[in-house]
């Protein structure tokens, strides 16, 4: 069922920082955020159209969910643009940038795209995932012009 | 009454690859019902082991959660818009 996987996400460097600067700003919470794209057979293809910073609703350094209202907009500006909800990004405040047991246990959609961004050291740290059936693969991050 | 409910992509397998499916129903439950017979595949991710709605699902009907609203016996308009949505959640 799952088609082929992700080779790379590219991001604009707009995006890049849209995506770092929104981690810094929910500290010392966790911060969270959706990214929306097209997808082929329901697998994210890497491009990035928005970068939508989101409300984490658990408000907490340790864990995050977007809020449901977040949710839902970016379901409809997807809509809107013809693509679809590929992926959601989220900042590990005291952690490497590696998914945590609870983000495996929850990751959400299978074709979809989990960039996470590490603020434990003093540069941020955004590495790519794809978590299918609780197998983590990592997904080379491209910065495009 | 005719709702039309819009399927997130991860449930889409469940659907035959519809991202929009149109229903009759006078409530969201009836609807879910009413969805659930064409789809059987959605139920577990609809319904809860207790029957009610799944915790790892959002519902908004019209733009309102149906949380704040009356569950799954919220009453629905003809022609109303129903979101399904995952829960997106995790955490260090």
């Amino acid at each position: 069922m799952i088609a082929v996987g992700v080779t790379t996400l590219r991001l604009t460097r707009h995006q890049h920082a849209v995506m770092v600067g929104h981690c810094y700003d929910g500290l010392p919470d966790e911060a969270c955020g959706l990214l929306l794209g097209p997808m082929i057979g329901g697998v994210a293809t890497g491009v990035i159209t928005d970068t939508r910073p989101c409300v984490n609703a658990d408000a907490s350094a340790r864990t995050y969910t977007v809020a449901p209202k977040d949710m839902l907009r970016a379901m409809r500006a997807a809509e809107s643009a013809g693509v679809e909800i590929v992926g959601v990004w989220h900042s590990h405040t005291h952690t490497t940038a590696y998914p945590s047991p609870t983000d495996v246990r929850q990751a959400v959609d299978p074709g979809w795209i989990y960039p996470i961004v590490s603020l434990r050291d003093g540069a941020p740290v955004m590495r790519a995932y794809r978590i299918v059936a609780e197998v983590i693969t990592e997904v080379p991050i491209e910065i495009v012009a | 009454m005719a709702v039309t409910i819009s399927i997130p992509t991860v449930l889409r397998t469940q659907t035959d690859g519809q991202a929009n499916v149109e229903v009759d129903g006078a409530t969201v439950g009836a609807v879910f019902d009413e969805v659930i017979s064409r789809f059987p595949g959605l139920k577990a991710n609809l319904v809860g082991d207790d029957g009610g709605l799944h915790k790892f699902v959002n519902v908004f009907v019209d733009d309102e959660d149906i949380r704040y609203l009356d569950g799954l016996d919220t009453k629905l308009d003809d022609g109303a818009s129903i979101a399904i949505l995952p829960a997106v959640a995790g955490g260090a």
